[in-house]
């Protein structure tokens, strides 16, 4: 039984035709027009300074777990500038369509927009940065030289990046989803969402989830097997021990995402009845298992950020961490607790009492270690000696800001009180109070710490600290007026509003959206003063901090190989084990070193693999066939490229080690 | 089965709202039904017990920002990473809130279940439970509330009257896609879910104009999916009842299919007459003639179904929802009805009213008896079908 086709079809282009173009959207025009202009100049800017060949070879191709994670870190921040300006677009429809007033986005528009703000600020943005930080830092925490498998690392990064290429194909070419971020049927099916955009959802998330479930088998195979010799579990430091529960988290949760994804394709595709209403389907099953990769996937996103700010605040205070052993059982209560509150996103559907109160007190449960981690910070804080650069700063912050965010997800754990605050704008507040507050300050904590450890020079302090205030003031400003709007009664996702008493919220919320877009600015404006000052700002140390862990030890940035001599670990915080026992750094004796070389087959099979995505998208049969083709056609003759690996001669290691050493004497 | 004192309640709410927010209206915390009211208590109280030790971790976070910044030179012990007392006591801490509000939670839950008929109308006032509660069937559509009345016999769109201080059991459904039907003032939410049926059990305790909506997007014109909810005392309900009886139109299978094709922002409309049956077959998904009700469906498999001759009963329909939402062609095969007049459904055990002996200990309700039933019923009550009949 085949499914009905909403669109005219044709052999060559499927459903795809000139009517996808979006020409009778203004608003869409414009955009096109100003992002097919950035992309002019850049491309002229690339060809004129001949920096294809640079790219191509040092950046696209490369295996180095280094050079992919700062990739993931631009792919992130590009994303977040889309994904923020949705943000922007729903806060200034709000804050209009009152008093009869539509706003200026028809249902058509903004019901994307909301779509697009959460599947690109979860997916494209917070995945990312999580990612790109783990691979960066990981390696250099356990004195690895890059991770298990580099190829697949590099694989990965370009398929979560042909995702990120389908999701925003979908501004310009067709349209994206209007069904909000996670898509329940049977809105998303092909009965109710008979064109393309939720097909645009689909494949964007299975091409870029290949990659997310490849790199969290990546880097759990590099902590497992690829620490520093006497580095024990209990040695290794709090960051990586929290990337690992993350890895966890994301190997055993995404590919339940995969296979609800594919259910639901093979609905939409082929008129099977998963999650129909009739012939047996029920949605609720969809909503189930997206759920149960759901709610871990907001561990996978704030666990890595909990192993920063332990860090930042061990650093800052210049004090070990206050009871790093339960530290880490506490971050193993969460992992493991995440797989059984999943049902608390959807108390209002009818579950007997006794369900909802079991998922409901697993869910207040995971306050316990939580609220562990936030004491083990205090007492960590308590007796240290505070330098409140800005990474600190940004962990105090998350601290005040986090606690809040904390105890309303635990008001909403309450079923009873679920049933007056889900899907309100309350829920709104809250999450956002936790991924901004908690994830989002991480990630600026944690850019601001390793930045110097990337690129050998410190972020401007002003620029830094303008950007601080104005997303602290700006986030408190945005999102208090929607808790309160959510006990107003006031649900999400709404595009006009008749209750004109409203609207004054809204306007609020919308100025701290406008706060927000300064520290934004302030930020990107940061890192360009930065990067022109970058001679004053350097530090050629390597530990800029008085860092205590392991990636202080190299030089910044580090050498292509990390490390010239493995270290042997004896404590946990290695390296300021090291300085304290006075070891020296080894001068000669060096010897060649194995490594492993760039390929182009990650960037070739993750094209391929979008535009299979592509195909499958608008139907283009002959084109999915091809692709798919050429992907297992490209897999297997990369099978057959035996120039993995090379060595690094110990006289380049020599001469490399050498010039730190007279970069280090010339700073003395 | 009161859930805590009222002055607590009251009190927290003095502490936990700023006064710049007396004048905007909050309803989730002051609606005007029993049962959303406690509800919003539950808000309240958890955010107050919460609040014991979010204060303090605020006030130390500061404190100690302040007091060990490097140019203080306060005391510093570098080496200082371990204490097995203070870390009981923050492992401790948390644990002894967390027992509290699960204990909270635990009760709450059982006693504000929505399935459940009400034991009580108001703080100090048992239901009657001589008098049935007022059903109400409410069907989401694209993108409208119908409401049956069939106790009344009359049907409204997109506008809600009942009467105040009665119990009302809503069975909700919903045609299409999913939504969720919340009214604030009355009581907490529950789903819309096409094919399924959701129940709630709430009460108005003061006249007045609402509003109710759906809180789960469900597409182009979910932002007009709101209706207002006429809450007045039982006589003027009675004859509003009257007037509606009295006045124009009748809701039959026919009428329904025309009515939950596409449309926003609807007008509220009223039904004098509504067929008998017409929300048992939404429910069933077998409003269109020939198209065979889920409950015979299922009774058949559960007989181990038709075999060959099963995959022969498949008629195809011009089935209209495919016209609904942009696609313009598309028809779909259907399992067709074997009987020509559908099965009637057998009508609804309801739970009872709960216990009204107070909260403590022993007296609360065994969980175990409420294990056995799955919720939401995926469709109605199944005929007796047993082999030999």
């Amino acid at each position: 039984m085949a499914a009905p086709h909403a669109l005219e079809t044709t052999p060559l282009l499927g459903r795809l035709s000139l009517e996808a173009l979006p020409l009778h959207e203004p608003i869409v025009v414009a955009t096109f027009a100003a992002v097919a202009l950035g992309g002019l100049v850049v491309f002229a800017a690339l060809t004129y300074f001949r920096l294809w060949g640079y790219l191509w070879k040092e950046w696209f191709t490369s295996v180095d777990h280094k050079k992919i994670g700062i990739m993931y870190m631009v792919l992130g921040l590009i994303m977040f500038l889309r994904g923020f300006a949705d943000a922007v677009m729903m806060r200034l429809q709000q804050s209009m369509a009152f008093n009869g007033s539509e706003g200026y986005l028809n249902s058509h528009h903004y019901d994307q927009i909301f779509t697009a703000h959460g599947v690109i600020m979860i997916f494209f943005v917070a995945m990312p940065f999580v990612t790109g930080l783990m691979n960066y830092i990981v390696p250099l925490q356990i004195g690895a030289r890059d991770v298990s498998f580099p190829f697949l690392n590099n694989f990965s990064f370009w398929m979560t990046a042909g995702g990120a290429v389908l999701v925003m194909m979908s501004l310009f070419v067709g349209e994206f989803a209007r069904t909000g971020w996670l898509a329940f049927p049977p809105l998303s099916g092909i009965t109710y969402s008979p064109d393309v955009g939720v097909d645009y959802y689909i494949w964007a998330l299975q091409v870029a989830g290949v990659g997310t479930t490849l790199s969290g088998i990546n880097l759990l195979c590099t902590i497992i097997k690829m620490r520093a010799p006497g580095m024990g579990m209990m040695k290794m430091p709090v960051f990586t021990w929290t990337s690992l529960c993350t890895n966890v988290l994301i190997v055993a949760s995404f590919p339940v995402l995969t296979a609800v994804l594919v259910l639901l394709s093979l609905d939409r595709y082929i008129g099977t009845n998963f999650f129909t209403s009739d012939f047996g389907g029920n949605p609720m099953l969809y909503v189930n298992l997206i759920w149960i990769w759901g709610h871990p996937e907001v561990y996978i996103l704030i666990l890595p950020l909990f192993g920063v700010f332990s860090e930042v605040t061990s650093t800052f205070s210049g004090k070990r961490l206050f009871g790093y052993t339960s530290m880490v059982y506490a971050t193993v209560c969460i992992t493991i607790l995440s797989y059984v509150v999943w049902l608390h996103h959807f108390f209002t559907m009818g579950s007997g009492a006794s369900v909802n109160s079991f998922f409901g007190i697993t869910t207040m449960v995971i306050s316990i270690p939580t609220g562990a981690k936030l004491f083990n910070w205090l007492f960590t804080m308590y007796r240290g000696r505070i330098r409140f650069e800005l990474p600190m700063m940004w962990t105090v912050a998350f601290m005040l800001t986090f606690v809040v965010g904390g105890m309303t997800g635990v008001m909403l754990a309450v079923p009873p009180a679920d049933f007056v605050l889900h899907n309100s704008l309350f829920l709104i507040a809250h999450f956002h109070n936790v991924i901004i507050g908690g994830v989002l300050f991480g990630l600026f904590a944690a850019i601001n710490f390793w930045f110097p450890k990337a690129f050998g020079f410190k972020l401007d302090r002003f620029w830094g600290l303008v950007s601080f205030w104005c997303w602290v003031v700006g986030f408190w400003l945005a999102f208090m007026p929607l808790y309160i709007l959510g006990l107003m009664g006031v649900t999400r996702r709404m595009r006009v509003f008749d209750d004109p008493s409203l609207q004054i919220w809204f306007i609020v919320a919308g100025v701290g959206a406008a706060i927000i877009a300064v520290g934004i600015a302030a930020m990107l404006i940061q890192i360009g003063v930065s990067i022109l000052r970058r001679d004053k700002l350097r530090d050629v140390t390597g530990d800029p901090w008085g860092g205590r862990t392991l990636e202080w030890a190299t030089s910044s940035p580090p050498p292509d190989y990390n490390f010239a001599f493995t270290p042997v670990i004896h404590d946990m915080d290695a390296w300021h084990d090291m300085k304290r026992r006075g070891a020296a750094r080894p001068l000669e004796g060096f010897r060649p070193i194995h490594m492993p070389s760039g390929t182009g087959a990650g960037v070739i099979l993750a094209g391929f693999s979008t535009v299979l995505g592509f195909a499958m998208i608008w139907h283009i049969w002959w084109l999915a066939a091809a692709s798919l083709a050429a992907i297992v056609l490209g897999a297997i003759i990369h099978t057959f490229n035996y120039h993995r690996d090379y060595h690094i001669p110990a006289e380049t290691v020599a001469a490399t080690e050498q010039a730190r050493t007279a970069r280090l004497a010339a700073a003395e | 089965m009161k859930l805590f004192p009222p002055v607590v309640a009251r009190l927290l709410a003095l502490f936990s709202l700023p006064a710049l927010l007396g004048g905007c209206n909050l309803v989730v915390l002051s609606p005007a039904g029993d049962v959303a009211q406690q509800q919003g208590n539950l808000v309240l109280i958890s955010t107050g017990l919460m609040l014991i030790i979010i204060i303090p971790v605020m006030i130390v976070t500061v404190l100690f920002a302040w007091r060990y910044r490097e140019s203080a030179k306060a005391r510093y012990e570098p080496e200082w990473a371990h204490s097995t007392g203070l870390e009981l006591v923050i492992w401790a801490a948390p644990l002894l809130i967390i027992i509290c509000l699960g204990a909270l939670t635990w009760a709450g839950t059982h006693l504000l279940d929505p399935y459940r008929a009400l034991g009580r109308i108001a703080p100090n006032s048992t239901a009657d439970h001589t008098r049935q509660p007022l059903e109400v069937q409410v069907v989401a559509l694209d993108w409208k509330w119908l409401f049956i009345m069939p106790e009344q016999g009359i049907a409204t769109v997109n506008e809600l009257a009942l009467p105040v201080d009665r119990p009302v059991r809503f069975r909700i459904s919903s045609s299409s896609v999913m939504n969720s039907f919340y009214v604030p003032a009355m009581a907490g939410q529950i789903y819309a879910m096409p094919g399924m049926e959701t129940r709630l059990n709430g009460v108005l305790n003061q006249p007045g104009r609402f509003i109710g909506f759906s809180a789960n997007y469900s597409g182009a014109g979910f932002s007009g999916m709101r209706f207002p909810v006429n809450a007045m005392p039982e006589a003027e309900f009675e004859r509003w009842v009257e007037q509606t009886r009295a006045g124009e139109g009748s809701l039959d299978r026919a009428g329904y299919l025309a009515l939950e094709r596409p449309s926003e922002n609807e007008p509220a409309r009223r039904f004098a007459r509504v067929e008998p049956g017409l929300f048992d077959a939404v429910v069933n998904m077998c409003v269109e003639a020939g198209k065979m009700c889920m409950h015979d469906m299922m009774s058949i498999d559960a007989r181990g179904g038709m075999g060959l001759a099963g995959t022969i009963n498949l008629t195809t329909l011009a089935y209209d929802r495919y016209g609904r939402r942009g696609a313009t062609q598309g028809t779909r095969e259907v399992v067709g009805a074997i009987c020509t007049e559908p099965t009637p459904v057998q009508s609804h055990a309801w739970s009872r009213p709960i216990d009204q002996t107070p909260l403590a200990g022993m007296s609360l309700p065994r969980p175990s008896s409420r294990l056995g039933q799955s919720r939401p019923q995926p469709f109605a009550t199944l005929p007796a079908l047993t082999p030999d009949t």
